[in-house]
């Protein structure tokens, strides 16, 4: 016991004296957080709209009313005819536009088809699309509530549906942005302090010392699972403080799974440092074995439901796709373990079997 | 020398895949020896060691290490040996006092045994007053004579130096001999390799190995004469240069 506290203790001074790299593990995190938090969003803000109503009447103004109250759109300009449309789209001015046929309401009181045609500068297709669906939704909202079928007005039915009621991105993404940032630091940390040993001659003097294979593993893991806690802890505070991300399930509950996330992201970190001696190859391993994977495979960015059958498969045995679950459904459904078991036993087994393997490929001997 | 025997390997063997590193090497180490291992870079002096001491399993052959079996016993080898890697071994952003406590508990000492024995260390050493520096800070030699004060921190009986002096000035080499020396007189066993062969001469017996065999050994003495030689320089290139020209 003696000899694990005195491991533990070398390890944590380790990472106090060399404040700079402190300093990057606990800061970077919260600045990602921020970062990708409002970098990252599928939902679109301050639309810059031009409707073209050549002759306004109480249904028109109704509508380009509606547009306006959302925090989507904002009106810049008003025009009786599409002519200088394509100009302004071509310099950037409109991002969208409403053109509503003449007589608009007077078609619809006689019954006659009255056309409105939705056009968005799609030079993103996504947000292009986007864009369309918001003016949709506020035309078909008001089509629904006249309560009478109005045949002509000439609308798709697309909507967004999210799970999130407030259809803020940010929401979904800084839990999966947890994932992201806890397997970089755990993976990365532990792989360089571990290959810093075999570099400096340092782990060639444990090995030849009667410690056993677990006492090195957990000499190196106890650490790096209290630093990777911290920032668990910070990245949740800021998620509530900074994008007022909801917290609906157990605070408790979320630490914890948190916990074993990071255990997985350190034994995944341990393992590469086992199979190479040199710091720049585990630091290359560790970023290219789990950066990617978990921002592309975890469900993070890419929602899995629409990867190709043989990507979702891969996607399982990603530990992040288990974790940005569960954190999810902490966080925004509030549901507890009851529902979360299963993702819970695939992490514990997971860090079980990677902790094996890496002691396993430790095992005393050098080469 | 105590009549003990401290190391003892028969045939012992290490291939790396089509390389044999040590080919079939069998000697014997008695207590209290301070034995030679010298050999051109790629011999296999670094290979044997690694067997000797558990980090390296051998692929055939027999050895004892302390009276324990190198495959099955290596745990009880480990607790009866030191080890000075070629590498620096101790941790540079550590201070002195901490990486000789770091050391004592992965050893098993008592708080108490660690404490004692490293005040006597850092008095010995003369490094009382730079004790809270930390070992990135001190030169070449001190870290040297450091390195090998802690492998001996636990009192083994065999003590593995893996090229202790390579780039340390000619004073502190004198001053690491005489540590050896001390260290030999008080009963303890000092495998060491190195690549002078004025160190050589300082040895109670050599082996010189060539091409992953031992191709010489005995005393410098006996080793001078049989190869006519008036230094051991003279006998290394002998014995090296007829079977490995182009490597030597």
């Amino acid at each position: 016991m003696n000899a694990l506290r005195g491991l533990l203790q070398k390890e944590w001074r380790h990472i106090m004296r060399d404040r700079r790299t402190l300093a990057v593990i606990i800061l970077m995190p919260v600045v990602q957080v921020i970062l990708f938090g409002f970098a990252i969003r599928t939902d679109v803000r301050d639309i810059r709209l031009v409707v073209v109503d050549p002759t306004p009447d109480h249904v028109t103004l109704e509508i380009r009313h509606r547009l306006e109250a959302t925090d989507a759109f904002h009106t810049v300009a008003v025009l009786p005819n599409s002519e200088k449309l394509d100009g302004l789209f071509q310099r950037g001015q409109a991002e969208e536009a409403v053109v509503f046929e003449p007589q608009f309401a007077s078609r619809l009181e006689r019954g006659l088809p009255a056309r409105v045609d939705v056009i968005a500068d799609a030079t993103e297709p996504n947000t292009g699309s986007t864009r369309q669906n918001y003016a949709m939704a506020v035309i078909r909202q008001y089509q629904q509530e006249q309560g009478e079928p109005a045949p002509g007005v000439q609308i798709s039915a697309q909507l967004r549906t999210r799970f999130d009621p407030t259809a803020e991105s940010s929401h979904l993404f800084v839990p999966g942005l947890m994932a992201f940032v806890l397997t970089i630091i755990s993976a990365l940390m532990t792989a360089i302090s571990l290959t810093r040993e075999k570099e400096t001659g340092t782990m060639e003097a444990l090995l030849v010392s009667p410690l056993r294979p677990w006492q090195i593993i957990i000499g190196k893991v106890l650490p790096y699972l209290a630093i990777g806690f911290v920032s668990v802890v910070l990245v949740i505070i800021e998620a509530r403080i900074v994008f007022e991300v909801p917290l609906r399930g157990s605070v408790v509950l979320l630490l914890l799974e948190g916990l074993l996330y990071i255990l997985v992201s350190l034994s995944l970190g341990m393992l590469i440092s086992s199979r190479t001696s040199s710091q720049r190859v585990a630091m290359m391993g560790a970023m290219i074995g789990t950066m990617l994977p978990t921002m592309l495979l975890s469900g993070f960015i890419f929602p899995i439901e629409s990867m190709p059958t043989v990507l979702q498969g891969v996607s399982n045995v990603i530990p992040a796709k288990w974790f940005v679950t569960i954190a999810r459904s902490i966080m925004l459904k509030g549901i507890g373990l009851s529902y979360l078991w299963q993702e819970t036993l695939i992490l514990c087994g997971m860090a079980a079997a990677l902790l094996v393997l890496s002691t396993r490929s430790f095992h005393t001997r050098l080469e | 020398m105590n009549g003990t025997i401290a190391i003892q390997a028969q045939e012992l063997t290490r291939i790396f895949g089509s390389f044999t590193a040590v080919n079939r090497i069998t000697l014997d180490v008695h207590g209290g020896e301070i034995f030679g291992f010298l050999g051109a870079n790629g011999a296999g002096k670094t290979t044997a060691m690694r067997m000797f001491t558990g980090l390296l399993a051998p692929s055939s052959g027999t050895a004892r290490v302390a009276g324990h079996d190198v495959y099955t016993k290596s745990e009880a080898i480990k607790r009866s040996i030191g080890y000075m890697s070629q590498k620096f071994s101790l941790y540079e952003d550590l201070t002195i006092r901490e990486n000789i406590r770091l050391y004592g508990g992965v050893y098993g000492l008592r708080a108490q045994e660690i404490r004692s024995r490293s005040e006597e260390m850092l008095s010995r050493l003369g490094m009382e007053a730079s004790a809270d520096l930390q070992v990135r800070s001190l030169p070449l030699g001190w870290r040297q004579k450091l390195s090998f004060s802690v492998a001996l921190l636990h009192r083994p009986q065999i003590v593995f130096l893996d090229e202790p002096t390579g780039g340390v000035d000619p004073i502190t080499r004198r001053q690491f001999w005489e540590m050896i020396y001390q260290t030999a007189a008080a009963g303890t066993t000092v495998l060491v390799t190195t690549h002078y062969m004025d160190e050589a001469e300082y040895c109670d017996r050599i082996s010189i190995m060539v091409a992953g065999k031992i191709g010489a050994m005995g005393t410098p003495a006996e080793l001078k004469q049989h190869y006519a030689a008036d230094s051991m320089d003279e006998v290394f290139v002998r014995l090296v240069r007829p079977t490995n020209g182009e490597a030597a």
